[in-house]
């Protein structure tokens, strides 16, 4: 009987071993792979630079960049100072036409239609790509004006749409809970993280496509932000954001893509999951690890 | 990546904290492997002064790997890594996990030297598992030196090595099973031999493990639960 129990579990012993050795393989085609690592080319295209060559009189400060920020995701510029990174994200809105000196060749596409044309109506362009800056800048009028003040621009003031617009544009801007019963207040009195939020609801309120935001949040403290960071994400469901921002955690925090400037050019650009763990480039992997490059 | 891009961060203490890490995780697997070739040699030798040190000295290895962990810890809050030195630190906190247990597998085979000591000698089955646990250590030895090295070639080699320790403790095990059939009194010693034996086979997948994590610190590709074809393409696939 006994030996019986053995001479079982002696051929169950054999039957395993003689099986081929492990290979330790699972199929990992049929693991979903997250959004997040979603491949660059199956995004829509919203904005794309095709040889962008941008020249401050003599100097080069963009050098043959050649991107496409995909559509509804935030697309985040690092790099260190002086590489070009707010230089780029001010030509997708014609900023740089302000800048006597400055020149620029090659396309830049706002779904498909080049923007560097001199026939485009430049304010109709930067109503499409709505600008909000690293101080907040709001007018010194009160909070409601400050955000109907675009619509006004546009001829529109009927006190209705009005009202439905800048409660719509504060709403997604994270700040109506905190200002609805002061909406006639002047937008000076604000905190630094309130104003910042005032200038980006004041931004939405014309609904652009895009939004640039260039060190959005760097003047601010900490738990403001947060807040900021928090209201990206949120935004990100209706417009395609570019940020550009020193705060390398930021970047990874917020976007879905980053792209690497330095010294003028596109060093890399990708997903930022990948790019903030395994990144391609030795310049870039000096950068985001604070090292000497 | 090679050693030497680990350094010259602008935060020299940032480097010298990492490096510090580095080295402990080295300290940690060499005192592991001490462990290892004691338990080894005190089985084969029926050493039971040597048996009872391994037993007693795992809380050594026990202590290296919660302070690795929290230095990783603080390193994690404090300097938010990124890139390599974040692939280095997941490497280093993986590791140390492995090597706490391979440090309790060379207690367990500590503890069956004890017993082993208990049976009558006459019924104990004349394996000697000495081969095999050496071929183990030395494992052991080539994954630690990998981690030192972030050699990705030693590291296929290494994790190569695994199947023929998986072959061998096969081999082991026909053995002990034709004594146990043979003579049912020689069971209770066969079955310390089998699980001592079953010690060393783990401590080899866990010394793969080990070269796993350091090919992903050094390509940043997750080559684990792959096929070993898999795992060389994945280790030799240029960046």
């Amino acid at each position: 009987m006994a030996s019986d129990i053995l001479n079982t579990a002696i051929a169950d012993l054999e039957h395993s071993m003689s099986e081929e050795p492990r290979t330790h393989a699972i199929d990992f085609s049929r693991l979903e792979r997250p959004a997040a690592s979603a491949d660059l080319g199956q995004e829509e295209t919203c904005l794309e630079t095709r040889n962008l060559d941008l020249y401050y009189g003599d100097k080069q400060a963009l050098k043959q960049i050649n991107l496409r920020i995909p559509e509804k995701r935030v697309s985040a510029f690092i790099g260190p100072s002086g590489c070009g990174k707010s230089t780029l994200l001010r030509c997708f809105n014609r900023m740089n036409d302000l800048v006597d000196s400055c020149r620029m060749e090659g396309e830049i596409l706002l779904r498909g239609q080049d923007i560097t044309r001199a026939s485009l109506d430049v304010a109709d362009l930067r109503r499409n790509v709505g600008m909000v800056f690293q101080k907040p800048n709001p007018f010194p009028k009160s909070i409601y004006e400050n955000v109907a003040y675009g619509l006004r621009l546009q001829g529109i003031n009927e006190r209705r749409t009005l009202d439905e617009a800048v409660e719509r544009a504060l709403h997604r801007a994270a700040l109506w809970e905190e200002v609805a019963d002061r909406l006639d207040d002047n937008a000076l009195g604000l905190s630094g993280g309130q104003q910042q939020r005032l200038v980006i609801a004041r931004a939405v309120a014309i609904e652009p496509e895009v939004l640039l935001l260039d060190e959005p949040a760097s003047a601010l403290d900490p738990i403001s932000t947060l807040k900021i960071e928090e209201l990206i994400t949120e935004l990100k469901e209706n417009y395609t954001i570019l940020i550009v921002t020193h705060n390398m955690q930021q970047a990874a925090r917020v976007s879905d893509y980053t792209a690497f400037l330095y010294l003028g050019e596109l060093i890399e650009f990708g997903d930022t999951n990948t790019l903030f763990t395994n990144p391609g480039r030795k310049a870039t992997e000096d950068y985001i690890t604070g090292r000497y490059g | 990546m090679d050693q030497d891009t680990l350094g010259h961060h602008i935060s020299q203490r940032y480097d010298a904290e990492l490096s510090d890490i580095r080295n402990k995780v080295l300290e940690m697997g060499g005192l592991v492997e001490q462990q290892l070739v004691n338990a080894v040699r005190a089985l084969a030798d029926r050493d039971r002064d040597l048996a009872e040190t391994v037993v007693r000295s795992d809380y050594k290895v026990n202590a290296m790997e919660v302070a690795i962990d929290e230095e990783c810890t603080h390193i994690l809050a404090r300097r938010q890594p990124a890139a390599s030195d974040l692939r280095l630190l997941i490497a280093v906190i993986k590791t140390i996990t492995d090597l706490e247990r391979i440090g309790d597998e060379a207690e367990r085979i500590g503890k069956m030297a004890v017993f082993q000591l208990k049976q009558e000698s006459r019924w104990t089955p004349q394996v000697d598992l000495r081969p095999f646990g050496d071929r183990v250590a030395s494992m052991l030895h080539g994954a630690l030196d990998t981690f030192a090295r972030l050699d990705v070639e030693q590291a296929i080699a290494v994790a190569r090595e695994d199947i023929n320790v998986d072959r061998e403790y096969e081999g082991i095990v026909r053995q002990l099973i034709t004594y146990m059939m043979e003579d049912p009194r020689s069971i209770p010693a066969s079955l310390h031999l089998l699980w001592s034996a079953r010690s060393m086979e783990r401590i080899g997948d866990r010394s793969r493990n080990i070269c796993e994590y350091v090919i992903y610190l050094v390509k940043g590709r997750d080559v684990r639960h792959t096929s070993l074809e898999k795992l060389e393409d994945q280790a030799r696939e240029p960046r």
